[in-house]
């Protein structure tokens, strides 16, 4: 089993990480430190004994081959954007930051494909080969700053993601670097290739198989076209089946969105997109294709809108407009983040169909709990990210947000979904996967890293949490749906 | 068919052949039996283990048992106007979808809309120690945990006997088209890949004897838009030409040698090679019937940045002794293995069929 107990010689190490050569950037000081204390999700802090920020490929393999033979735990960081704490630094490790890797390699537009290392962020893949007519399709609401190292990390998705997939169907090859620093090139630049298909197992492992050091990507061709319509509706449950309505009608948005009053009302104060704030929800629902289609299909979403009892249906008039109704909505965590002093972003996904009982319950816990939500949803694809408000400064105000959120989650395995659809398990939802999986299931996760990393040095204790702590976890634990104890009232 | 569970009866079996360290040669159509290396153990049979557990259109999912026929499925689809749009080959009426999944099969769609494995939401499995096991859901998004499930795609059934699936589906286009031209290969080539970058409603792009047939899928007004770009002949009742290409019923596939898989770069130039060729997948998968010797012919796929597959053995003996699939490197290989012990600590699952070892 894996052990976390870590007790690396500090000033071996950094005689042994200096010896390299050349030599890596090496951080040290506990003010270099600093900023690498955290990811995206500051709740969790921890200072690592080294930070280190490599350039070649030569010095990860060494670097990664000196904390093999030391023992020494090693987290990869990107951007440090993540949300989940999976980037959270070891007391007892070597932060590893792909920062310095930022060289797109090739683009190749025959093939479709851009190969570029790990620290690249991911709106620049798309900016590179804008000139082609071409772009890379997953699109995080962080895609300005989050790594395509990270996207594979967390597999992540974004608001196209209904239509285009998520990072694990828009990537053909990886180059990983294993624990004992050998270099294995996983997938190709063929449309599959011979053996298992480890291109999907390291994708949303969460850096604990294996470091990326290399992406290829798939391009895709710009749509011709693209339009994005609003609409209004007077009652959350109304919009939520509305989604309902326009996917049976055989229509696959390119994207299709959902924010509840809360969040409208925080959004357009922070980026004045023209949103309705006297609605209870809105959607956003773009469409993209060849002109044709998209006509056709705007005509249709039209009429289901209308159907669907929305009080007001807006079409964006230009690219300026669309722009404008998509800004409120990609800025909505920094806007709730604004209007409250913490927030913190959950990450469940549903099947569609349960969307307003999930609703219910969610403001009702949210009395509960006495922390106001904002909802902002991947409506389309069923993930939902409630953005709890608190403060942490209040004595027990986080242990509240989190004891909610844990609810959350906790329900949406319950009516058939997972605690997490693109943000990871990280540090933070690790008590949650005893309520998703077994011990059988997270026992045969731990055989699958252990296939990788027999000696738990790479990222420990995130992902996927160990019997003992379920066990410990398992006085509040739900199984599915069997509460212990159900008639007592939990706070 | 009435709707079926066998689980317990096959948990029996595996904990069995896991007590006892004996192989178990896992089937259920049995339509592929010819797919990868001889198979060796005792017949597991899932094929009686079927029945759709769930099916929500407005959910775009479907769960079912492994041994439901593929037929099955894609009947209940299309009652929705739904389909699988991995287009995944039969070979035979008792295909299943889990030997579908199993195989990784997908058909002339591929490259525009995804694989078997892209379709993957989640499965339940029995490992090799006879643990009953779920992983992933029957949602779209889902990061929770290793993606076990696609894992299972392509494996050919040595990491885990496969209960039940949950996989993606998509409403059927509202039009389909196809247009022929007549063009070398090498303009076929050079067009696909083309057609490719611009945003046209493409659907599968083949080349045949000296044809390209371009499928083209969408609503119909943005099938005759694209249709005036790309000029070509429309081929009447064409879903039959696409028919016999994935179900390998074309002319071109009667043969006595061996029938090779190509797996491509989408830009790979035309290779020359003895034998026959056709291609699909815009010229991403070709075809190869010949006489060609294994090693040869996968070094210089390999040297283009592909790998080569036997797909179907010629019956002539002396044509048997090359391995199914392309030799991984041997850094690969080791974690094949210990992933492969990490599932079937025992080894009990179609020992050798995916790989001699696995
Ligand atoms: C405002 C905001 C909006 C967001 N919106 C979205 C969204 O729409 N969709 C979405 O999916 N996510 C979203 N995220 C989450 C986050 O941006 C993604 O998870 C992203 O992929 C993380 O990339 P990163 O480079 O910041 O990775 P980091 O946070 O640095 O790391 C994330 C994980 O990946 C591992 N890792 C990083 N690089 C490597 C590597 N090279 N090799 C191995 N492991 C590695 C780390 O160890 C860690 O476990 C959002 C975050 C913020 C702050």
């Amino acid at each position: 089993m894996l052990s976390s107990n870590f007790q690396p010689d500090r000033e071996l190490l950094i005689a042994a990480l200096q010896a390299i050569h050349p030599k890596p950037l090496i951080l040290t000081k506990p003010e270099e430190l600093k900023p690498y204390e955290c990811d995206g999700l500051s709740a969790y802090r921890k200072l690592p004994l080294v930070v280190v920020l490599p350039d070649t490929l030569e010095q990860v393999q060494s670097i990664l081959r000196i904390c093999h033979a030391q023992k020494v735990p090693v987290v990869a960081r990107g951007a440090g954007t993540g949300l989940s704490g999976g980037a959270l630094p070891h007391e007892q490790g070597v932060l590893l930051s792909l920062a310095k890797f930022t060289q797109i390699l090739e683009i190749n537009p025959e093939r479709r494909t851009a190969t570029v290392q790990p620290g690249v962020r991911n709106l620049a893949i798309t900016q590179a080969v804008d000139h082609l007519g071409l772009y890379y399709a997953p699109d995080p609401s962080s895609q300005i700053a989050c790594t395509i190292g990270g996207n594979v990390a967390e597999n992540s998705g974004g608001v196209h993601c209904l239509k285009y997939g998520l990072t694990v169907h828009n990537i053909l090859q990886i180059k990983l670097v294993t624990i004992e620093g050998e270099l294995l090139t996983i997938g190709s630049h063929s449309l599959d290739a011979p053996g298992y298909d480890l291109l999907a197992l390291i994708t949303g492992s969460e850096g604990m198989l294996g470091v990326i050091v290399e992406v290829t990507v798939k391009l895709l061709p710009k749509p011709e076209r693209v339009q994005v319509l609003l609409a209004a509706f007077d009652d959350v449950i109304k919009a939520g089946a509305t989604v309902g309505a326009i996917i049976s009608a055989g229509i696959i948005p390119a994207g299709l969105e959902m924010m509840d009053g809360p969040a409208i009302q925080a959004a357009e104060d922070f980026a004045q997109a023209g949103y309705p704030t006297n609605a209870a929800a809105i959607l956003l629902c773009e469409l993209d294709g060849t002109n044709a289609e998209v006509s056709e299909q705007l005509m249709r979403v039209h009429d289901i809108l209308l159907q669907s009892a929305a009080t007001e249906v807006r079409t964006a008039k230009d690219a300026q407009e669309r722009a404008t109704f998509w800004k409120g909505r990609k800025s909505a965590f920094p806007a709730v983040g604004r209007i409250s002093p913490d927030y913190y972003c959950m990450d469940g996904t549903i099947p569609r169909k349960h969307l307003p009982q999930v609703l219910q319950s969610i403001n009702e816990f949210s009395e509960e709990f006495g922390l106001a939500v904002a909802n902002v949803f991947h409506a389309g694809d069923g993930n939902l990210h409630p953005l709890i408000l608190f403060d942490a400064n209040q004595p027990g105000e986080l242990e509240r947000a989190e004891a909610f959120g844990g609810k959350i989650l906790e329900l949406c395995v319950q009516v058939g979904g997972t605690i997490t659809g693109e943000h990871g398990v990280g540090m933070e939802k690790i008590n949650q996967m005893c309520a998703q999986f077994n011990n059988l299931e997270l026992t045969q996760f731990h055989a699958v890293k252990a296939a990788f990393d027999p000696e738990g040095l790479l990222n420990p204790g995130k992902a996927v949490p160990t019997l003992q702590r379920c066990a410990e976890f398992g006085a509040m634990h739900v199984h599915q749906g069997q509460l212990p104890h159900a008639e007592l009232e939990r706070f | 068919m009435k709707e079926h569970d066998l689980s317990p009866a096959l948990q029996a079996r595996v904990l069995d052949a896991y007590a006892q360290g004996r192989a178990l040669n896992i089937q259920a159509g049995n339509s592929k039996a010819w797919y990868g290396n001889p198979s060796q153990g005792e017949v597991l049979s899932v094929a009686n283990h079927h029945g759709i557990l769930n099916y929500e259109p407005s959910e775009l999912v479907i769960t079912a048992r492994a041994g439901t026929p593929l037929i099955e499925l894609e009947t209940a689809l299309a009652a929705e106007n739904q389909c699988l749009a991995f287009e995944p080959p039969h070979f035979a009426a008792t295909a299943t979808l889990g030997g579908t999944i199993a195989c990784n099969f997908s058909g002339s769609a591929r490259p525009y809309l995804g694989a078997a494995r892209d379709f993957i939401l989640g499965c339940k499995l029995i490992n090799g120690k006879g643990e009953i096991l779920q992983f992933g859901g029957q949602v779209m998004k889902n990061v929770a945990g290793y993606d076990v499930s696609r894992l299972m795609a392509g494996a050919l059934g040595t990491l885990g006997l496969l209960l039940e699936i949950s996989v993606r589906v998509l409403p059927k286009p509202e039009t389909t088209l196809t247009l022929i031209k007549t063009l070398s290969a090498k303009d076929m080539l050079q067009q696909a890949n083309a057609y490719a970058r611009l945003p046209l409603p493409l659907s599968a792009c083949a080349y045949v004897d000296g044809q390209a047939y371009i499928r083209l899928a969408g609503s119909e007004g943005s099938v005759k838009q694209a249709a005036k770009i790309m000029g070509g002949e429309p081929l009447p009742e064409h879903e039959n030409f696409w028919f016999k290409l994935r179900e390998q019923q074309l002319a071109f596939f009667q043969t006595e040698q061996n029938l090779w898989r190509l797996s491509l770069p989408a830009d790979t130039a035309v290779l020359t090679l003895e034998g026959e060729q056709i291609y699909d997948w815009g010229g991403a998968q070709r075809w190869l019937v010949s006489n060609l010797d294994a090693a040869s012919l996968r070094e210089l796929v390999t040297k283009a940045g592909g790998h080569a597959t036997l797909f179907r053995r010629s019956a002539k003996p002396t044509q048997t002794t090359a391995s199914s699939f392309q030799a991984l490197s041997s850094e690969l290989m080791r974690y094949h293995r210990q992933l492969k012990q990490a599932f079937d600590p025992r080894g009990i699952f179609n020992p050798n069929r995916l790989y001699i070892g696995l």
